[in-house]
């Protein structure tokens, strides 16, 4: 507690100061009657910026943008009733990626809830499965203890959203405060056991084909240096989730790229063949596993997670570690043994040369691959990379060469389509030195379309990169694959004019399809600062292989 | 309830849970739902205030199933749940209670 003069202040001023101290200097959010005592208390904040979402999901997804680039957590707003449930997917998405989210709800006074009043929504109900934890605020009081302590769960132990739902008379509700909480930061771990560590490093040491396999995890942790470093001693084979992509650069000698449903044959092959899997910060889910008994079939396992919940979920665990992933690594590192591996890197070698990932096109920009690696060549590492969902998101997840982590931003667990756009406004609002890319489909695209206008209106430096294959090309490819060719909603027959759309919402667009050199006009797009739209047309029967059929063992891949 | 008969539940092997829990609005919820959302059945539940009443004591009673044991990672992961102890049938809480559903 800090001690100041006392004031006398409201909920709502109360709420923008404890934001104030926290650190917040940028929010995303909608107004609405049952918020406006915390937007008028906003109105008079000289550090916070509001940019104005035009869809709650969308001001979400900023909120997350803003968090998966920087690792801290953020803030998103809404209104009671409709606002607060057009929230609830983007809080959904930060739970299912472990993002440090707060969430901040107006609510309609206490008085009238429960009276099915206007705009009324449990809130608070309906968000328990899909938060870290929630609060509804009985008073002006609470609110000294709970936004700190929002911020504390959100950001402590396992990261995760968190949602504040606040009736508007406790917004309204005058107190004198004079002492003020600490910001709430997250909690101390305590130290991961020594005994484990010691037999994890044992059958490190042990190991004759040992795999890294990295997830999210490393990332939130800021582990992904010491995770190389593990690899780089014990000569680690290392494969990545979609989640931890730039955890390792994937042109280092060691690292197979992503595992799973669209990983290289090399990759899967590799893991079929592990002996042991040291798993750090992963969760063995479902679209990197494939059919859980054939993945890594002969393999021991050493699993490393924050969450003691994520040890022996899935998959049975022989020295499971409960810890912060980057401690973990920081005491097993001098304890496993530099060792070559000189047989297992050069079957690793052989499985990489035989069954390489197979990106035809690579080199014409009018390809899936080819037109991904074109804006690679205009970029470094320091741009930022988001996705929404679908084929593209996975084309990129494969071609694109991440080399840093928290350079790539998609949205993993819940697979959300429309997160790509808001949450590339979000990384650029909080890192405007660097360039967003957002590939995105045209499927996607449309589910928060209406962010384009706060891309123009903020002045963003987001470049989307729209991969036009008129249809909901993910789909169309299962029921090609899986469902006799039998091709139902999935083929667009309206087609907007994209290049239109956008320069109707006020940003520039261009057409690589009628460009001579589409590589020059990428080239200017890019380096040029601000919204764009680069739209890219591209053949509707193209496939994202190799694939693992829905419930089958990662090995029997098709294609590829 | 299930479609169980009388006999037949008593034949599975059951769990006692018990949870020191904050006594607030909301927490039951929190709990019950990670229940529901796995369609595991709570067999049984009861909550007591305890001490001041700043805390509560719920007790579930569950059929042991593979789940159960991350069941009860879930539960101790929530913010509002200070402790979880687990014990087997044995534990009188229910029994006890029986009396009044004669
Ligand atoms: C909100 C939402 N609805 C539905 C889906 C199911 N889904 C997954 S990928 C996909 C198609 C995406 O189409 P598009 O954005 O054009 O990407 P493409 O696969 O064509 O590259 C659909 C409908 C989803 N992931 N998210
Ligand atoms: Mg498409």
């Amino acid at each position: 507690m800090s001690r100041e003069a006392p004031e006398s202040l409201s909920g709502a001023q109360i709420v923008v100061r404890l934001l104030e101290r926290q650190g917040i200097r940028t929010l995303a959010g909608i107004p609405g009657g049952a918020i406006l005592p915390i937007y008028d208390a906003l109105s008079a904040s000289e550090l916070i910026h509001h940019v104005l979402a035009r869809h709650e999901q969308g001001g979400g997804f900023m909120a997350q943008g803003m968090a998966r680039a920087t690792g801290l957590p953020a803030v998103c707003m809404a209104s009671s009733g409709p606002g607060a449930t057009n929230l609830l997917t983007a809080i959904a998405d930060a739970k299912l990626d472990s993002i440090p989210l707060v969430a901040i709800t107006g609510q309609v006074p206490r008085a009238m809830i429960g009276t099915d009043a206007f705009q009324e929504v449990d809130t608070y109900g309906l968000s328990i499965p899909i938060t870290k934890h929630n609060f509804l605020v009985g008073s002006a009081e609470e609110l000294l203890q709970v936004i700190p302590r929002a911020f504390r769960i959100a950001a402590s132990g396992r990261p995760g959203p968190v949602l504040v739902d606040i009736p508007k008379d406790v917004q309204n509700q005058v107190i004198e405060v004079a002492d003020w909480p600490a910001p709430g930061c997250a909690d101390p771990l305590p130290p991961p056991a020594a005994d484990l560590i010691a037999r994890a490093a044992a059958m490190i040491n042990e190991a004759v084909r040992p795999i890294l396999y990295l997830g999210g995890g490393v990332v939130h942790s800021g582990a992904a240096v010491a995770a190389v470093a593990l690899a780089e001693k014990a000569s680690l084979p290392t494969v990545m989730t979609l989640m931890a992509l730039g955890a390792m650069p994937v042109d280092h000698q060691l690292s197979l790229g992503m595992l799973g449903m669209h990983g290289a044959r090399c990759t899967n092959l590799a893991l079929d063949e592990c002996d042991l899997l040291i798993a750090v910060g992963a969760r063995f889910d479902d679209r990197a596993t494939g059919k859980v008994a054939g993945f890594c079939p002969q393999a021991k396992i050493v699993h490393i997670d924050i969450d003691p919940s994520e040890l022996d979920k899935i998959k049975t665990a022989h020295v499971g570690i409960a810890g912060d992933v980057g401690a973990v690594l920081q005491l097993l590192l001098p304890a496993v043994a530099g060792a070559l591996r000189v047989d297992w890197l050069a079957r690793v070698a052989h499985l990489k040369a035989e069954h390489p990932l197979r990106t035809p096109g690579i080199d014409d920009p009018r390809s899936p691959y080819g037109l991904i690696r074109a804006v690679a060549d205009c970029l470094d590492d320091e741009a930022t990379i988001t996705t929404d969902v679908g084929q593209h998101q996975m084309w990129v997840a494969q071609a694109y060469p991440l080399r840093r982590p928290r350079q790539w931003l998609t949205s993993g667990g819940l697979g959300t389509m429309g997160f790509g756009m808001p949450a590339a406004i979000g990384a650029a609002l909080a890192e405007p030195q660097r360039t967003v890319v957002c590939f995105s489909g045209d499927g996607s695209i449309l589910m928060n379309i209406q962010e384009l206008v706060t891309a123009a209106e903020e002045g963003v430096n987001v470049k989307i990169v729209l991969m036009n294959n008129s249809s909901l090309g993910l789909v169309f490819q299962q029921q090609t694959l899986f469902y006799g060719e039998r091709i139902y909603a999935s083929k667009f027959k309206g087609m907007p004019d994209f290049v239109r759309v956008a320069e109707g919402f006020g940003v520039p667009a261009i057409d690589l399809d009628g460009a001579s050199d589409p590589r020059a006009a990428l080239a200017a797009a890019l380096s040029t600062r601000g919204p764009m739209l680069i739209h890219a047309r591209i053949e509707m029967r193209e496939q994202v292989l190799p694939m693992v059929p829905p419930g089958a063992a990662n090995k029997d891949m098709i294609g590829g | 309830m299930n479609s169980l008969t009388r006999t037949e539940n008593q034949a599975l092997a059951r769990a006692v849970l018990e949870l020191d829990v904050n006594n607030h609005a909301g927490v039951m919820s929190h709990v019950v739902g990670l229940f529901s959302r796995r369609a595991y059945n709570v067999e049984a539940i009861l909550v007591m205030p305890v001490g001041g009443g700043q805390t509560s004591r719920i007790w579930l009673l569950v059929n042991e199933d593979e789940r159960l044991e991350q069941m009860v990672k879930q539960v101790e992961k929530l913010e509002d749940v200070l402790a979880v102890r687990r014990h087997g049938t044995e534990h009188e809480v229910f029994v006890r209670l029986e009396e009044f559903f004669r």
